[in-house]
């Protein structure tokens, strides 16, 4: 009896499975996953103010890869469909935004603040709506034929977005793009003793509010209740008597204007954009969606901000490592729980 | 009826009906055909740019052959084809980089680089080969890019960016002559003269139709019919008692020998490696694109599909270019038709393609005599 009580304490594996019980009994389980790894990397990086712009920083990436892959993560989700053009959308935002506000250039840099939000406002609404009349095409001539069909879902989407990388070549040229800034998000606040980029703070507050909204959507209204429960199962709902297809149709308009509104928001963030923007996404956006768990929103942002951070904090650590970060989060992700983070039951 | 059963081990099952059977036969035909004129095509074409075309559709009907297995056969999505094939492919270039251009240092660079693809295949088989479809392709993606991260990192030994030139072994030098008249110079037969190129594409060529005979004579065997046994339900095919992970690792693994060793014949054609010609994500979508244009779970799909997507991607952009010329003046158009978007017509094509021809276009020549 004491030699096992023993053996339990001391074995790392029994360490190991005791801490892991622990923070899966703890309420809200794996979402204290960022605060560890953020309280980790402090101690690592132990520069109090260093920490704090790669934290800031590390959110606001997050938060935009958020609204990038939520869209994605619903259709797959909802519909088993997997779409590997979804990151045209994020591209088609970016660089309708980025035409709008270079048409605005004026305004950009005029002095009043309302002539600056005018403009920003212009460009993410051009981006969205485009995105809209997009995506409504795009399901009903691209990913309709081939529901049910996940070899030629992945097939047909990806010719998709081929076509639409090679359709931004000829509208937009192969020259990288500069992004203006509006001039009162230029420039940078001091919180404490830290300055912090303005235009980061912007698309935190950005993500925030859309993440609210959508937590609102799926948990407040009756739309966001069939989206749900639809995930769990689809055929549940549609012997109740919904159209799921129309349901689907309406998820999809909504999760590309979403990705345009990230890929818009992410233009201004990187302020160069290029037509390769849409193939680097792709990976970023899919590693999302599957550390998240296909269908579940929460699951998706507790993905985007662990991508962002640990691309943040390990490019300030381990810069060599910096490009494979993402993938190795997945593979650790995968093995250690092989269905996503936050799994939606089914 | 006993010799149809004989011949139908030998070279898959034949097609039930009569049109069936003479539109598959009418494909293999073509296909031996095609194999012909590539193995005669030195005498042939004359021009340099011809004889890369060919050497081109050879590696690749290799690839795409070995990526049938996976895909087509066993159902198993993987990204990471242009890993493995890049494995082989390094191996003989740092081999031939490093010890010179002698025999031994290819054929042990070249077994290294195999080792580790198949080395790296069991790995990525046994620890992943259990999760979901999509996760295990999630998980190859990842793979892949961290080996296009790994060869730029470790540039002292890739050449980085750059990538590696090499001497290959003698007897593959142009200035080689294999045969010599009483003058000196090299023997010419039908105006091709007999050096060192035509040795190093003689080997090349011949190399890849071993490769791709052996590789549809394994899906006619027990084997094959096991991994299309796992594709089409692999609960049922285990419930009978066969292991699906280890069937799907050793397939995995055998495909990723067959594109290494495809990779390492490459290198010693092209006397250069480097991350554009064998490790990009570009290639990866190309032989995405020859499998599912020829034919998915065919094998013998692999050649037009090759075929069509090589020559398309070194004559289709002529093309264009005059049609570019021709539409001068109509406003969008020239831009629409100029060489550098032919990667849209592309695009479309496939679309189209996966559209109309779900089973590409051997698959549309077998069907309905083998329920896919």
């Amino acid at each position: 009896m004491t030699e096992r009580s023993s053996k339990r304490v001391f074995s790392p594996h029994q360490a190991f499975k005791y801490a892991y019980h622990t923070i899966g009994r703890l309420p809200g389980g794996v979402f204290w996953l960022p605060v560890a790894l953020g309280g980790i990397s402090f101690l690592l990086i132990s520069q109090p103010a260093t920490w704090l712009t790669l934290t800031i920083a590390g959110l606001a990436m997050g938060l935009m890869i958020f609204l990038m892959a939520s869209g994605l993560s619903l259709v797959f989700g909802l519909m088993d469909v997997l779409n590997f053009g979804h990151s045209a959308f994020i591209s088609f935002g970016a660089f309708i935004a980025a035409s709008i506000l270079s048409w605005h250039a004026g305004w950009l840099q005029a002095d009043s603040v309302l002539l600056n939000g005018a403009a920003l406002f212009l460009a993410l609404l051009g981006a969205v709506s485009f995105a809209c009349i997009a995506g409504w095409f795009f399901e009903t001539v691209i990913i309709k034929p081939v529901y049910k069909d996940h070899l030629r879902q992945i097939l047909i989407t990806m010719g998709a977005l081929i076509v639409c990388e090679q359709l931004i070549l000829v509208v937009w040229g192969g020259i990288p793009l500069t992004v203006p800034r509006p001039a009162f998000l230029q420039g940078s606040v001091l919180l404490g003793q830290v300055p912090i980029e303005v235009y980061r703070l912007f698309a935190l507050l950005m993500g925030l509010v859309i993440y609210a909204g959508l937590y609102w959507l799926f948990n407040a209204t009756r739309a966001g209740l069939l989206v749900r429960a639809g995930v769990e199962n689809r055929e549940m709902v549609e012997a109740l008597g919904y159209r799921i297809d129309r349901l689907f149709l309406a998820v999809f308009i909504g999760g590309s204007a979403l990705a345009a509104l990230g890929g818009a928001i992410w233009a201004g963030y990187e302020t160069m954009i290029s037509p390769a923007l849409g193939t680097e996404m792709m990976t970023l956006v899919f590693i999302v969606v599957i550390i998240g768990g296909p269908g579940s929103i929460q699951g998706t942002l507790l993905g985007a901000l662990l991508v962002g951070l640990t691309g943040n904090y390990l490019g300030y650590l381990a810069p060599k490592m910096a490009l494979a970060t993402n993938m190795l989060l997945m593979l650790s992700v995968l093995l250690w729980r092989p269905n996503g983070l936050k799994p939606v039951a089914s | 009826m006993f010799n149809q059963k004989k011949l139908s081990l030998a070279w898959g099952n034949p097609p039930s009906r009569d049109r069936n059977q003479n539109l598959a036969y009418t494909l293999r035909i073509t296909v031996g055909l095609v194999w012909a004129i590539l193995l005669l095509a030195p005498f042939l074409f004359h021009d340099v740019r011809a004889l890369e075309v060919a050497a081109r559709i050879c590696i690749f009907i290799v690839l795409v052959a070995s990526y049938d297995l996976l895909i087509g056969i066993t159902g198993i999505v993987s990204f990471a084809h242009t890993l493995f094939f890049a494995c082989g492919a390094y191996g003989a270039a740092i081999g031939l980089k490093l010890y010179g251009g002698s025999w031994s240092a290819y054929s042990l660079g070249s077994l290294a680089g195999m080792l580790l693809a198949v080395t790296i295949a069991a790995v990525i088989g046994l620890l992943s080969l259990r999760v979901k479809a999509i996760f295990f392709a999630m998980i190859t993606l990842a793979v892949a890019s961290l080996a296009l991260v790994m060869v730029s990192q470790f540039s002292a030994y890739t050449g980085g960016e750059d990538g590696l030139t090499y001497k290959t072994p003698a007897l593959f030098k142009t200035a080689t002559k294999l045969l010599e008249n009483e003058n000196g110079s090299t023997v010419k037969v039908f105006g091709t003269k007999l050096n060192g190129k035509l040795a190093a594409y003689y080997f090349l060529s011949f190399s890849c139709l071993l490769i791709f005979a052996l590789t549809v004579r394994l899906v006619a065997t027990p084997l094959g019919s096991v991994l299309k046994a796992i594709r089409e339900n692999d609960t049922r095919a285990e419930a009978i008692g066969y292991r699906v992970v280890r069937y799907r690792s050793l397939i995995f693994c055998l495909s990723a020998a067959s594109a290494a060793v495809a990779g390492s014949i490459y290198a010693v054609w092209l006397k250069y490696t480097g991350p554009e010609t064998v490790l990009s994500f570009t290639i990866m979508i190309d032989i995405l694109l020859m499998v599912v244009i020829g034919g998915m779970g065919t094998i013998w799909g692999s050649v037009p599909g090759v075929l069509l997507l090589v020559l398309a991607q070194y004559y289709l952009r002529d093309l264009m270019e005059i049609a570019a010329e021709k539409t001068t003046g109509i406003p969008l158009l020239p831009e629409l038709l100029s060489p550098e978007r032919w990667l849209l017509w592309l695009g479309i094509g496939f679309i189209l393609v996966v559209y109309f021809f779900p089973k590409g276009l051997a698959g549309a020549m077998l069907a309905s005599g083998e329920k896919r």
